[in-house]
């Protein structure tokens, strides 16, 4: 009977060691990572930024309307690009160009990490602040009052994200959209608009994606204006993420995919297309 | 009868406590390493809790995979999201004890053996390794480096990046454990 005892002493010291331990590391109050895996969802762009010194590479690629038919394979003869480059500053702060063939247009932004949702929901979304301005170089001939200033657009964003679980994340981006000339007078020169986008992550590495940006009537009269929708698959190996996707938008920009969207759905106004995000460390520690 | 063995057992449990002087540390060090042609990946943890109990050999460790640093905060991410899946699996444990002759009263290197089980990403394993013990100033000082197979633990490396993670990752530990208050 004592023999028994004192064996499970021992072992309450072994197990109690452990316990010990473990109550004095205390829990790890730590940000959520990989709320998405990259920086753009279709169009629109995440929370997520690269880290200092890290600087993603972006192809995004458009090609014509699957309705455009067989002669010209189904849209695949068409296509419109967007090269970027984007720049971890620090680890909150990222800087980003890019050049859209679409109408000949570059942009540039700044977006800032300002807020980390937490594992222990003490801050329960992660927000980041985006600020773009694009600038449309295509010549035309008969509207040659268009300067530097009138091709100008500007938009900020407030992206705001939560990881709902390991596989599923949301993102609210409210917009406001600034165009320094709009094509007719009852076109407003504000907009206001708001995109949801989403990810269900079925692997590890894979997931399926959507967005939708909402553009309330009223403010873009000279064009008849489509709510962007967009499905994602995407599909992440180290520093890959490759995204197919399924848009009405040919614009890729949110000066462009946000109120200029002409394609409908349920015509079969749907782009196909890829974006690709290559991650390159530059800083050697 | 029943009330008089319980009290027994309190008196040698309170007993066998009081006795006991253990030393630890909420900051010890433990990094792994892996090497290949093609890529190196190399992470360092500082927030290792370690306890130990000379008298009797017992040794504790516990450690948060979140807080693994790694230079490349991409690498990071990866780590804990699709290889150790910390989210389903926050921190890594160790349980065992230290064979061989250690005199935390007296200043000097002693080498020893310390066997245990070590549980990572859910899954616990027996491992051994030799280690050394050094006491100075009042402080014991316990380093080892072993080499532990992530496929053992069911960490999933896809067949695309086989080549850039060795089969075997070399793990160091440096934990300086303090008299416990």
């Amino acid at each position: 009977m004592p023999a028994i005892l004192f064996s499970i002493v021992l072992q309450a010291q072994d197990t109690s060691l452990l316990a010990l331990a473990q109550s004095q590391a205390g829990t790890v109050t730590s940000y959520v990572s990989g709320t998405f895996k990259a920086t753009h969802i279709v169009n629109m762009q995440t929370i997520e930024s690269p880290a200092k010194g890290d600087l993603n590479f972006i192809v995004m690629h458009r090609f014509g309307r699957v309705n455009d038919g067989s002669y010209n394979f189904f849209g695949l003869d068409n296509a419109t690009l967007r090269l970027g480059l984007d720049f971890g500053i620090t680890d909150r702060l990222a800087a980003g160009i890019g050049r859209s063939s679409l109408e000949k247009t570059f942009d540039g932004y700044l977006k800032y990490r300002m807020l980390l949702q937490t594992s222990t929901n003490s801050m329960p979304v992660s927000l980041s602040l985006l600020g773009t301005i694009s600038n449309y170089t295509l010549k035309f001939t008969d509207k040659s009052y268009l300067n530097a200033t009138y091709r100008t657009a500007y938009t900020i964003q407030a992206l705001i994200a939560r990881k709902l679980t390991r596989a599923i994340s949301l993102q609210l981006s409210p917009t406001w959209l600034h165009f320094n000339l709009v094509p007719a007078a009852r076109d407003q020169n504000d907009l206001f608009a708001a995109t949801l986008g989403a990810r269900v992550k079925y692997t590890k590495r894979m997931s399926i994606t959507g967005e939708y940006s909402y553009l309330p009537s009223g403010q873009v009269s000279s064009m008849d204006t489509r709510n962007s929708f967009s499905l994602g698959w995407e599909i992440e190996t180290g520093g890959h993420v490759f995204q197919l996707v399924f848009t009405n938008s040919q614009g890729m920009i949110e000066s462009q995919y946000i109120p200029h969207t002409a394609g409908s759905w349920g015509k079969g106004d749907v782009y196909f297309g890829f974006n690709i995000s290559r991650n390159f460390t530059l800083k050697k520690k | 009868m029943l009330k008089s063995v319980f009290a027994a057992c309190l008196l040698f449990l309170s007993a066998a406590s009081a006795h006991a002087q253990l030393y630890s540390t909420a900051d010890g060090e433990i990094s792994f390493h892996s090497h290949t042609f093609l890529e190196d990946i190399d992470a360092t943890n500082k927030k290792v809790s370690a306890v130990i109990d000379p008298a009797s050999g017992k040794m504790a460790f516990s450690l948060a995979m979140k807080l693994f640093q790694f230079k490349r905060k991409l690498m990071q991410e990866h780590f804990n999201e699709n290889y150790v899946e910390s989210d389903k699996f926050p921190s890594s444990t160790f349980s065992g004890s230290f064979t061989g002759n250690l005199n935390k009263d007296e200043e000097g290197v002693y080498p020893v053996t310390v066997k245990g089980h070590l549980t990572i990403h859910g899954v616990t394993r027996a491992v051994e390794t030799p280690g050394t013990f050094t006491v100075k100033n009042g402080t014991i000082t316990g380093t080892a480096s072993f080499k532990l197979n992530p496929a053992d633990y069911n960490i999933d490396i896809p067949f695309i990046v086989r080549d850039k993670i060795e089969k075997e990752n070399t793990i160091e530990v440096n934990i300086e454990y303090k008299p416990k208050q």
